[in-house]
């Protein structure tokens, strides 16, 4: 093969390969986005458009409050004082089957959490 | 108005100690020998501990975790300490959460620190990189190291307290969880014959000062200058 | 450009030995991979025995990186122009050696993921962290030196004005970076085989003859000639090097024993015995000039600091309990590959070294 063939056709592949992720979406839209939402329950602990984007901060800061300041309570915009916990907490209104892990699914991202905080519904 | 120096001090010192944080306190544990040996096969603190706290149950003795364990007389204090009056004789161990503590030194990251509110050697799994410094520093052997993914080993989990992850050090908390309910260790709780005593050893009043004051009590290797704050009575 | 391809090429030998090192190294990252999933479970260490062979080589190759002062100090100090064409192989083992060092570190701990953290964290109460920063500031400092020395050759000028007060400040730093990494193991009250004032002053003097042995062997591996004079000043360091440490291992045999104090007695075990004896052989060979004795030195000081030091000061707990520490064929090959990968870094720099010093000759 000529030089000229070699590298038109390594480009076309690399191409191919760098767009793929475009294409691929293009041909296959993932599914919807389907969250099992709380029932009944209007408020989270903090605004929602705050959690939508830094949910994983406030929990970092949490943890740091809980484990490093011995800190444990707080208050939630709706008056409520709550305990600083994950388990205790969030996962008292949220499912993670049907909630947390399937935004992250979505997404892609694997926070490491769950490998030491169990979630109680799936220990009954 | 006019204010002498003296009177502005007493006046600063008093406002202080209203207003201040409150005198930090030395959480300590008493554990009576004699009291245990009632029943020299009993294991129920350790099991107790071990259940709250998910702790796995790892049957390869070199890869195991403890935080609350029985070791025998001369093991615990020591083969020149071991009279044919106690020498094998069942001793629980557990962290000493050491006034001096080596493990708290020698941490790279901070990942483990004495809390100053009432002396407790914390340990933070989110931050340990699991060098395993500590486990050498400690002239104890008090703590654990997480060989393997732990799950495994759980027969179950307690979803109340978090398990950890293969890679981090663990140990023996005195339940900093259940003080911060106000109420006392699971091993304090269940022991039968009421042989383990825990308390403020700062507080003049508290059980733990008053046994302390009234009976002899001894530490494991107290020369080392670690400060331990386990104590034992016979 | 021609320098590093010469490095890079070579006979058919030179090919074997490069290719037989990436596969060792390759097999090294898989192994670690393995390890990195499921967890230290797969290395012979325990609960008693919480640190062993990445520990061990990790203290050994410290000690490697600071013998390079053995040839840095006399050259520069005191205008032994013999060591004139050693020199930049001792910056550049320092270099290797370093690195070799900082992958044991990161294969012995449970969570790399989370390296940052002692960065992020700083806790100058750990021995730790100071030997972080020395180890890293050592390996710049040497980077700085060997790749000026270089360029100087390549260009046949004398090195720029610079590099002398670099060169001076990595003589006492050298010796601090094995003096914290002592001090790691010396200031554990709780482990008595350890907690020994000549912790630091044994490490600096095994370093020192494990160093200028290796420099003998690397050259003679490399048929490289450092010239006669060189050799033989190499020799006499090793040899008065190692005298020195063979008498110090010998004030703490006296100490732990005549004292008669079992905690400490009890960390000697046949392993220790055997250890001390081949460095005693070593000795004798380095005395006696045998040509076999810097690859004795070399095996003997990387047994006795690098294998027997740190598993010795676990055995037995505290609580007298001897756990018995065999490493894994997990654990050995990975130690392999991290000795490949030194291996491959020193190939390649001294072969640019001497090919620029033979460039500069034509």
């Amino acid at each position: 093969m000529s030089e000229r063939a070699i590298i038109a056709a390594s480009l076309a592949l690399f191409l191919a390969g760098a767009s793929f992720p475009f294409w691929r979406n293009a041909a296959r839209p993932p599914r919807p986005l389907d969250l099992r939402l709380p029932q009944g329950r209007k408020e989270c602990v903090a605004p929602l458009d705050y959690m939508r984007t830094s949910h994983g901060d406030l929990l970092e800061d949490w943890r740091d409050r809980v484990v490093h300041s011995g800190e444990r309570v707080f208050t939630a915009p709706d008056g409520r004082v709550r305990e600083m916990s994950l388990v205790r907490t969030c996962l008292d209104c949220h499912e993670k089957a049907g909630f947390c892990d399937r935004c992250h699914q979505y997404v892609a991202v694997a926070p490491d959490c769950w490998s030491c905080h169990a979630d109680p519904r799936s220990q009954r | 108005m006019k204010i002498t120096r003296k009177a502005f001090l007493a006046l600063l010192a008093v406002a202080t100690r209203a207003f201040g944080k409150p005198r930090p306190r030395r959480m300590a544990m008493v554990i009576d020998l004699a009291k245990c040996w009632k029943d020299r096969g009993c294991t129920r603190c350790a099991q107790a501990c071990h259940a709250a706290h998910n702790v796995p149950q790892i049957p390869d003795r070199r890869r195991e975790i403890k935080w609350i364990w029985k070791e025998r007389f001369e093991n615990a204090f020591g083969e020149e300490s071991a009279v044919p009056s106690v020498a094998g004789a069942p001793v629980p161990l557990l962290c000493n959460h050491c006034e001096h503590p080596a493990c708290v030194k020698v941490c790279p990251t901070g990942a483990t620190w004495k809390r100053e509110s009432d002396g407790l050697v914390m340990m933070d799994e989110h931050r340990c990189i699991g060098c395993r410094y500590c486990m050498a520093a400690c002239p104890y052997g008090s703590r654990s190291f997480n060989w393997s993914d732990p799950r495994p080993f759980l027969r179950t989990i307690d979803p109340a307290y978090p398990t950890r992850t293969r890679g981090v050090v663990e140990k023996c908390t005195f339940c900093s969880e259940r003080l911060a309910r106000g109420g006392q260790p699971a091993c304090v709780e269940v022991c039968p014959p009421k042989a383990m005593v825990f308390g403020d050893a700062a507080d003049p009043s508290s059980a733990v000062a008053q046994l302390l004051r009234a009976r002899y009590a001894f530490r494991r290797k107290p020369g080392l200058g670690a400060g331990p704050n386990v104590f034992y009575l016979l | 450009m021609t320098i590093l391809a010469k490095a890079m090429w070579g006979s058919r030998a030179y090919r074997w030995w490069m290719a037989a090192l990436t596969a060792a190294s390759v097999a090294g990252v898989l192994l670690w991979v393995r390890q990195w999933n499921q967890g230290l479970v797969l290395t012979g260490m325990s609960r008693d025995v919480a640190w062993g062979l990445y520990v061990g080589q990790f203290t050994f190759f410290v000690g490697v990186a600071a013998s390079a002062v053995t040839v840095v100090l006399p050259y520069y100090l005191h205008a032994w122009k013999a060591f004139s064409r050693v020199v930049i192989l001792g910056e550049l083992l320092a270099i290797a050696s370093i690195v070799v060092s900082l992958l044991f570190i990161v294969v012995d701990m449970g969570r790399p993921d989370r390296l940052l953290n002692v960065l992020l964290y700083p806790s100058p109460s750990s021995l730790m962290f100071w030997d972080m920063l020395a180890l890293t500031g050592y390996l710049a400092l040497n980077a700085m030196l060997a790749r000026a020395a270089l360029a100087a050759e390549i260009d046949g000028a004398p090195p720029a004005a610079w590099t002398r007060a670099i060169m001076l400040i990595s003589i006492p730093w050298a010796v601090s970076i094995h003096t914290v990494t002592a001090f790691l193991y010396a200031g554990l009250a709780g482990r008595p085989f350890w907690l020994t004032a000549v912790m630091a002053p044994r490490f600096l003097a095994s370093a020192f003859a494990t160093g200028p042995a290796l420099l003998i062997l690397l050259c003679r591996a490399f048929r490289y000639d450092a010239g006669e004079e060189a050799l033989r000043k190499l020799r006499l360091v090793m040899t008065y090097a190692m005298t020195v440490n063979v008498f110090l291992a010998l004030m703490e045999v006296f100490t732990a024993f005549y004292s008669g104090i079992p905690e400490h007695a009890a960390h000697y075990s046949p392993w220790t015995w055997l250890s001390a004896g081949f460095a005693a052989v070593a000795l004798a060979m380095a005395l006696g000039r045998s040509r076999f004795a810097p690859a004795a030195v070399f095996a003997s000081l990387a047994i006795d600091k690098g294998v027997v030091l740190i598993p010795a000061g676990f055995i037995p707990s505290p609580a007298g309990v001897v756990t018995p520490y065999i490493p894994t064929a997990v654990e050995l090959g990975i130690v392999l590959a991290i000795w490949s990968v030194g291996a491959l870094l020193v190939t390649v720099l001294f072969r640019i070294a001497i090919a620029a010093q033979e460039a500069e000759a034509g």
